[in-house]
């Protein structure tokens, strides 16, 4: 890349930029600073500040102590119910995604072009449109109020965005590769496994990031479809809020909000160059 | 006995005919030629042949064996594709032997299998390397070497050669052609390059608009083109094509171009005395039209011509004149040393023996 | 000719997406047509429960706050994204560090957004209390407790969500612009603004589209945010429909006319996406002709 001269306006933009990142900043800086402080030393003063005593036992407190409606287990259990939905069902999704996809953009079959538009619909629909189903799905598989039904709901649902990318993507590989392979004597399953799937990190990287956050960040289902120590972490902590809406703790929640974000952002942190690159990638289409 | 048979295959996609009534046969070691500007259906024909793609109606067999239901990895076939299709995850080495691992051919015959194949293309040097860290030369070696390893019936060739820039093509398709001659494989190759089907085939097949237009011989097609299209597709630069009347002169004929001023007459072999009266496409292929001194034959007496000139193209090899002939543009190719400027009214010597007579109408050859 | 196995594992998990997405808007729509309650019912009772969701104060203001809150929030956002693009794109040092930073509210859920914003909107904790302990007693931020105002603070937040995914579509788009085409806009003299306003903008055009529509449904479909920061209120004031959809369904054991609710939703969603669907579909039939 030519360098590129200092000039005034370049200045400006520094600036600019700068001061916007800061802004974005400053909810993260907020509740990571709130996490080390007393609830009195926030009581006092407000939200936005520095820590004069440093409260780690925030943590420990919202960890493993802290009593959410009447269950004094702290979010820890709640943590692991989320990862509990969220790996296998972003694994899954993304898995079946990738099949679907390969098939559809790479072998051609009778009704195809229908069933992906079915499927891409997915993306599209309010969850609204599914609870009531999904509860009555669930009570007659005897899923209700398990973690194994979350699973099933965001494996089956996920499909629809992994399917669409994948697809996407995978329209990329030029026709030229799969007729080599073919006279090659490959068949469906050694193509994907020895030439699709190679092939494919960028889109995986992307559709294993979307889902991850996707599924444990959705709070809708959790909060209708689980009750009590089923429930993944977002309800929990919309529980947790309302627990302390009359004893204000807020060092404690902050504590937690900022464990419960710590998974996803890690994603992000390492995953995000590739997701930008990969989400144009599979998206212009 | 026959190595490939095609019978009355037809295609359609939708409302599109894109193969209509194609029959060919090839014999066991033939390199054949199936060239065509784009869309003429060739490599549709190379596909339904592969297998990749299903006939709508009609016949191919195989070394006697007929294949229509038979899939493209049973059809014991190879083949080399246009952006070669080299299988990016995998090693050249790995690439190579990916037939033989869907096969579950032991590894000591894969390994004897790319040894003798690497020897051959030369490249032994590159058989651990990725496909993206070659070049286009080295990929296209490997597609082959990909293809040879199967020691197949039939060598199938989509284009092999039009990703390459203009001088490795030229060395690949002098390296193809003396493959062929040691190994003696029947081979099928498409190509939309006239030169290449020229200099590679034992058979041509010409194609437009899903019709085999004419096949025969690279010779034959060159001289004796079986239509007005196969006269224009092939030669660079084309046949020359001008509207002629017959006219009798004693026991020969004339062919007379234009009226008036610009009105030429042209004296044609006296075996196309017959023709005489009638209206025809004269073909006259741009050498058999030279600058005033040549001469096309010790006993053969030039005919010729005096035409002004459009536009001269010096190649260095020789030079391309534009020229006016009975009030129609043709080409000419003269000797590099022959200066003339456009506007001029050059001599020319023309050799009247190789030209063609076309029905106007039918646009076939004649005569 | 297709074997068993790869029958399964193709058709299988297809047959599960794209059927739950058909048989559940059916159901659901037939469920909108029913007199179910706490339980879905069967019987018919036509459009009763589109008429009473239509009729109910909580949905027509629900639905004002839908536009309002739609059209700030998807116009600000590709706003916010587009100079946020801008800026990324001048070949600045740590593009890749600020572009983090401007990417990862989209990390963080809903929940965790609307809890921490609810705290900094809060005048008696957050920015307000800080600027009055400063000394600027007579700041004001209070747009949570307003009723007015709350709206916007839910369009805040969002656009702080929501940005930098915008910025991260448009910057692909603003590098993919063919560089011929800038530097024939160069010779011909143009400096940067007016190479942004009338080579490179253009060229965005269906990237930019694109992102208004992807925004607008998330708009439409919005409900944590609003949970967890403002909970619907102060009164109504902040009530969309999807949080109308929960309300009915589960707060009043109405599910006939949360169905009917959801429904509507789903019309609005159609009333965006089918437009765009058919630009698609003409951009893509333009392009196949030319």
């Amino acid at each position: 890349m030519r360098e590129v001269p200092f000039t005034w306006t370049r200045g400006l933009v520094y600036i600019v930029v700068v001061l916007l990142a800061a802004a974005y900043l400053v909810p993260l800086v907020v509740v990571v600073l709130n996490s080390l402080r007393s609830a009195q030393e926030i009581a006092q003063t407000s939200m936005i500040g520095w820590p004069k005593t440093w409260a780690f036992g925030n943590y420990a407190e919202a960890w493993g102590s802290f009593c959410i409606a009447q269950t004094c287990t702290g979010i820890q259990p709640f943590m692991l119910n989320s990862m509990i939905i969220t790996l296998p069902a972003t694994v899954l999704s993304t898995l079946l995604g990738a099949v679907a996809g390969y098939a559809i953009s790479l072998w051609r079959f009778r009704g195809d072009g229908w069933i992906f538009g079915l499927v891409t619909l997915g993306v599209f629909l309010p969850e609204q449109m599914r609870l009531i189903p999904w509860t009555i799905v669930l009570r007659d598989v005897g899923l209700s109020n398990t973690l194994a039904g979350l699973v099933m709901i965001h494996t089956i649902q996920g499909m629809s965005f992994t399917t669409l990318f994948c697809r996407n993507y995978y329209l990329s590989i030029p026709q030229e590769l799969m007729k080599a392979a073919r006279i090659d004597g490959a068949g469906f399953f050694r193509i994907f496994w020895r030439i699709v799937l190679p092939l494919s990190p960028p889109i995986l990287i992307v559709t294993v990031i979307w889902q991850f956050t996707g599924i444990w960040n959705e709070f809708l289902y959790g909060v209708t479809l689980t009750t009590g120590t089923q429930q993944p972490i977002t309800a929990a902590l919309i529980a947790l809020s309302a627990a302390i809406a009359d004893a204000p703790q807020h060092g404690v929640q902050s504590a937690a909000v900022m464990v419960a974000a710590l998974p996803t952002l890690l994603v992000y942190v390492f995953g995000g160059r590739y997701f930008v690159r990969g989400l144009t990638a599979g998206a212009v289409k | 006995m026959a190595a490939l048979v095609i019978r009355d295959v037809n295609k359609r996609f939708g409302p599109v005919d894109v193969l209509q009534g194609i029959n060919l046969e090839i014999g066991s070691g033939e390199f054949t030629v199936l060239v065509g500007p784009s869309g003429c259906g060739k490599s549709t024909l190379l596909n339904i042949i592969a297998g990749l793609e299903k006939q709508t109606s009609g016949s191919v067999e195989i070394d006697g064996r007929a294949v229509n239901d038979v899939p493209p990895r049973d059809r014991d076939i190879a083949m080399v594709f246009q952006s070669y299709a080299l299988y990016p995850s995998m090693t050249v080495r790995q690439n190579i032997t990916f037939g033989m691992e869907c096969r579950n051919v032991p590894r000591a015959e894969r390994d004897a299998a790319v040894a003798r194949v690497s020897h051959l293309l030369q490249i032994e040097p590159l058989l651990n390397r990725k496909p993206g860290q070659l070049s286009g030369g080295q990929r296209q070696r490997v597609a082959m070497g990909r293809a040879l390893v199967r020691d197949p019936k039939l060598f199938l060739f989509d284009e092999p050669l039009s990703n390459l820039d203009a001088k490795l093509r030229v060395e690949m398709r002098m390296e193809i052609k003396q493959l062929h001659q040691r190994i003696h494989s029947t081979m099928v190759y498409v190509t939309h390059d006239q030169i290449e089907a020229m200099t590679m085939a034992t058979r041509i097949a010409v194609m437009h608009h899903g019709l085999v237009q004419q096949f025969a011989d690279p010779e034959t097609v060159y001289n004796r083109p079986a239509n007005l299209f196969v006269a224009r597709f092939m030669g660079a630069p084309p046949m020359n094509t001008l509207p002629a009347r017959l006219v009798a002169a004693g026991s020969g004929v004339n062919a007379v171009v234009g009226t008036g001023d610009e009105q030429v007459v042209l004296p044609l072999p006296p075996e196309m005395a017959g023709f005489a009266g009638r209206e025809v496409i004269l073909g006259l292929r741009p050498e058999c039209i030279a600058e005033e001194r040549r001469r096309f034959g010790e006993d053969v007496e030039p005919l010729m011509v005096e035409a002004p000139v459009v536009m001269t193209e010096p190649t260095g090899a020789e030079t391309v004149v534009l020229l006016v002939l009975g009030g129609e543009r043709v080409l000419g190719r003269l000797s590099p040393d022959v200066r003339l400027r456009p506007g001029e009214r050059g001599r020319f010597s023309l050799d009247m023996r190789r030209a063609c007579l076309f029905d106007p109408k039918t646009e076939t050859l004649i005569g | 000719m297709r074997r068993l196995p790869e029958v399964l594992v193709i058709w299988v998990p297809l047959l599960l997406s794209a059927g739950h997405v058909v048989v559940f808007t059916a159901w659901t729509t037939w469920m909108s047509f029913t007199p179910s309650t706490l339980m879905p019912a069967s019987g018919w009772v036509g459009l009763r429960n589109y008429t009473s969701v239509l009729a109910t104060r909580n949905w027509k203001i629900a639905f004002d706050n839908l536009l309002l809150f739609g059209a700030g929030f998807v116009v600000l956002t590709t706003l916010v994204g587009l100079i946020l693009a801008i800026l990324l794109d001048q070949r600045i040092r740590g593009e890749n560090v600020l572009r983090s930073i401007f990417l990862y509210p989209m990390a963080v859920s809903f929940v965790v957004t609307g809890t921490v914003w609810s705290w900094l909107l809060n005048p008696g904790i957050g920015i307000q209390k800080l600027m009055n302990d400063l000394g600027w007693t007579t700041f004001r931020f209070d747009w949570l407790i307003d009723r007015d105002m709350a709206i916007w603070t839910i369009v805040l937040a969002a656009i702080w969500q929501a940005s930098g995914f915008a910025m991260a579509l448009l910057l692909a788009g603003l590098r993919s612009v063919e560089g011929d085409l800038i530097k024939a806009a160069q010779i011909d003299g143009a400096g940067p603004a007016r190479i942004y306003l009338r080579v490179i903008l253009p060229a965005l055009w269906p990237i930019v589209i694109s992102v208004l529509v992807i925004l607008l449904q998330f708009a439409i479909k919005t409900f944590d945010l609003v949970r967890a920061l403002t909970g619907g209120g102060p009164g109504l004031a902040t009530q969309l429909p999807a949080l109308v959809v929960y309300d009915f369904m589960f707060q009043r054991g109405q599910i006939g006319r949360g169905s009917a609710a959801a429904v509507l939703m789903l019309l609005t969603l159609l009333g965006v996406l089918l437009p765009y669907a058919a630009w698609k579909y003409v951009q893509r039939r333009r392009a196949a002709n030319a």
